[in-house]
């Protein structure tokens, strides 16, 4: 196998860091043209310059936001011999210290970049030099003497990578819409990845929105060699059967100096770096700790609500006065989400039950106008150290599940949504199968997500005759069943909420759809201190009553932020994060939906797809124009089937005018 | 009897299962534990009874033994409007 004759950039204003390749299982030659199309079709997520390299059989394609190495970062790049080729997207924050030490091995660089050190470390090590770095990743590595592609993803999901096999080539990239660059390429909606996201709101990978395209799940590395897939886990959350003692002051210091250590490897680049604020502890946190490294003033950004009800800026506003800020907003109102949903759909590239991530599209944007490119947020957090609800509420339910007849123990939970009215009404009985404190729900090891996962099941009555009939016999909760480690039974439950939500939503949802995805649409990288798998691994070790002391949430954070924060955010019950939902489409045109809304939910139009069942979208969207859509349920189903429905316009139906759209 | 099960039964269908009428829900089905309501869904059967028959639910009514089926619902539609009369013969 010869080296690769020609590394050219296509031009410094192409698209941000976005990869995508081809290898021919019949070694012939590598078309760079659709190469060019593919990296062309995400340029957004690398606006600064693209390359493409192309050698007989295989080709690798990078577009480039430029952090590091401003100058000498320009990808593919390759080792001292040009046998070994990579494409990156992400960063390597140790990467100074692995460079060091592999120049002491007598390794040679000729860029300062983080990419170079991936392929020396793989040169090092093979596939297990993964497992030294500490960073976000998705990255592909040609070796041209074995002719084998070595693929890595990294440990929690936060930069993506899909692929797919088609007419005898492995075709990888970091996004869906570049794959599908190539017209040969079948365009269908997979309807387990339907049922899997009208369940947990996320696909399973490698199960994507699509038929025959694969997402690589975090923590895994993949070799592709003679047509041959080899998928390996190097990486997973684990949590201990039974905890070491400790004092709680030495958890508490441990998890503050690991998090100054990780903003401190986080704030590496060679341009500025900005946060996101939300006004909850998290990103608080966050801002707290970058303050830390800089004297010049930190620039933030923030998303605001026309909406009291879900607008926390009176807290960002205590956040930015204790730690000085330079700060702007996003003001966010139902018509911006209606207006940006397309857009978001675009690229979450798959149905959405919430509307939360448009708001987070609209702040990206801002921060792309401020002239930003990266910007740290608390991210991950909720995750690793039990902040969201569904933990609090999950330890209410069994409190309340030992002893079933208890009138008082039910009224926990109306304490823990103050701000859910209808919980509010509900007498105990309704409650208790709305809760799920029922004997054959106490024994299930989804116990902690039943709630959540049952409810957003019942969006399935809308699916059609024949939806239902091709998923007859599928079930989603088994495929879960199956992804769980052998150790699941023997960890804490508190734990094993953490593990599910740790590995669905935060990967499927929070880090993708809500996360790479809108911030990616304006060329921002998001970088998650909280993510940096030592906090995660610590956070993993310590006793659960550590981060929920009774009700009392990330109370290790708590104590390691004391002095860091306003006490308004540091004491403040944790608020959801949450965005006006189906009212948003019925704003503009006196309440008959935009354009685009009442096009895609016409029945016509659902007939036509054959995904739902007309006639009851029709009463659905009826429901919900007279203003008597109150609930969640009812709010979620318009979200997922409108999400759904512009999947289908903008990947099966109309994919050249979206991609288009797209590259503008 | 029959004629109020008619009407709850369209509400139900209508407003919580979108028209799609369901073979498993019979007069006597607990709408809790087939999961055709949720807890915004009670609050809207209030809101149904109270409007379309002129009656107060009263916090102390809201349990299953009267919103749980259609048969529950019915009867319950039944004894409230008997004695809204009486009351308002009075």
């Amino acid at each position: 196998m010869g080296r690769f004759p020609n590394c050219s950039l296509i031009g410094k204003s192409c698209a941000m860091c976005g990869i995508a390749g081809i290898v021919n299982f019949d070694d012939s030659r590598v078309d760079r043209s659709l190469l060019e199309r593919m990296i062309g079709a995400i340029g957004y997520r690398g606006p600064d310059e693209s390359g493409v390299m192309c050698d007989r059989n295989a080709g690798l394609a990078h577009a480039r936001l430029s952090i590091i190495d401003l100058e000498g970062g320009s990808q593919p790049i390759h080792n001292e011999d040009k046998t070994l080729w990579i494409t990156f997207n992400g960063e390597i924050y140790n990467y100074i210290e692995l460079r060091e030490e592999l120049i002491k091995k007598g390794h040679r660089f000729y860029t300062r970049s983080d990419t170079e050190v991936i392929l020396h470390l793989f040169e090092e090590k093979g596939e297990d030099c993964v497992k030294e770095f500490n960073g976000q990743w998705a990255f592909a590595i040609w070796d041209a003497t074995s002719g084998r592609l070595f693929l890595s993803r990294d440990r929690l999901g936060i930069r993506p990578l899909f692929y797919t096999l088609a007419h005898n080539a492995f075709v990888f990239a970091s996004e869906i819409k570049s794959i599908f660059t190539d017209p040969a390429i079948e365009r269908r909606i997979d309807r387990r990845a339907l049922d899997q996201i009208f369940t947990l709101w996320v696909t399973l990978p490698p199960t994507t929105a699509f038929e025959g395209i694969s997402e690589l799940p975090p923590g895994h590395s993949m070799t592709v060699k003679d047509g041959d897939i080899t998928v390996k886990q190097y990486w997973a959350p684990d949590f201990p059967a039974t905890y070491r003692e400790r004092d709680r002051s030495d958890w508490v210091d441990e998890l503050r100096s690991l998090l100054i250590d990780s903003t401190r490897l986080r704030l590496r680049s060679d341009v500025p770096v900005g946060a996101y604020l939300s006004g909850g502890l998290d990103s608080s946190v966050t801002t707290a700790l970058i303050k830390g490294f800089t004297d010049s003033r930190l620039r933030t950004f923030s998303v605001c609500f026309e909406d009291s009800e879900f607008d926390e800026s009176s807290f960002q506003h205590d956040v930015i006065r204790h730690l000085d800020t330079d700060h702007q907003e996003v003001r966010c109102s139902r018509r911006d989400i209606g207006s940006v949903f397309p857009d978001v759909v675009w690229h979450a590239e798959k149905p959405i039950v919430r509307t939360a991530p448009a708001p987070l599209f609209l702040l990206s944007g801002l921060v792309r106008e401020a002239g930003y490119k990266v910007v740290l947020t608390g991210e991950g957090s909720d995750e690793i150290l039990g902040g969201y609800d569904i933990y609090k509420e999950a330890k209410i339910r069994r409190f309340w599940g030992a002893f079933p007849d208890s009138r008082i123990r039910p009224l926990l939970l109306k304490r823990l949504y103050p701000y859910m009215k209808n919980i509010q009404a509900q007498p105990i009985a309704y409650l208790k199968a709305f809760f799920h404190v029922r004997e054959e729900d106490l024994d299930s090891p989804f116990f902690s997500h039943l709630p959540r996962w049952d409810m957003t099941s019942k969006l399935k009555m809308f699916f059609s005759q024949d939806v239902k009939a091709e998923l007859d016999g599928y079930d989603v909760y088994d495929d879960v069943r199956r992804r769980i480690p052998e150790d699941f039974e023997r960890w804490d439950e508190f734990c094993r909420a953490q593990f599910l939500e740790t590995t669905c939503l935060l990967p499927g949802y929070i880090l993708s759809s809500q996360g790479d995805r809108v911030a990616m649409a304006h060329s921002i990288e998001g970088r998650f201190p909280f993510l940096d798998h030592r906090v995660v691994e610590l956070a993993a070790a310590m006793p659960p009553l550590m981060k929920m002391k009774g009700l009392n949430e990330k109370f290790v954070l708590k104590k390691a932020s004391e002095d860091l924060v306003p006490a308004s955010v540091n004491k403040r019950p944790k608020q959801p994060y949450r965005a006006p939902e189906a009212v948003s489409f019925f704003e503009r045109t006196g309440g008959d939906g935009t354009d685009y809304v009442q096009e895609l939910l016409s029945s016509d139009r659902i007939k036509e797809d054959g995904l739902f069942n007309a006639a009851a979208v029709e009463k659905l969207v009826d429901k919900v124009r007279r203003g008597q859509a109150v609930g969640i349920k009812d709010n979620m189903a318009l979200v997922s089937v409108l999400s759904t429905e512009l999947v289908v316009e903008q990947f099966l139906r109309n994919f050249g005018k979206w991609s288009d759209h797209g590259r503008d | 009897m029959e004629e109020t099960e008619k009407i709850v039964r369209e509400f139900i269908v209508d407003n919580f299962l979108f028209g799609q009428e369901d073979d498993q829900l019979a007069n006597d089905t607990s709408l809790l534990q087939a999961g055709v309501i949720d807890s915004t869904g009670v609050l809207e059967l209030v809101v149904f009874l109270e409007e379309s028959y002129t009656i107060k639910v009263e916090d102390d009514e809201l349990v299953p033994e009267n919103l749980d089926s259609i048969v529950n619902l019915a009867r319950f539609i039944q004894t409230k409007t008997a004695s809204a009369a009486v009351a308002g013969g009075d």
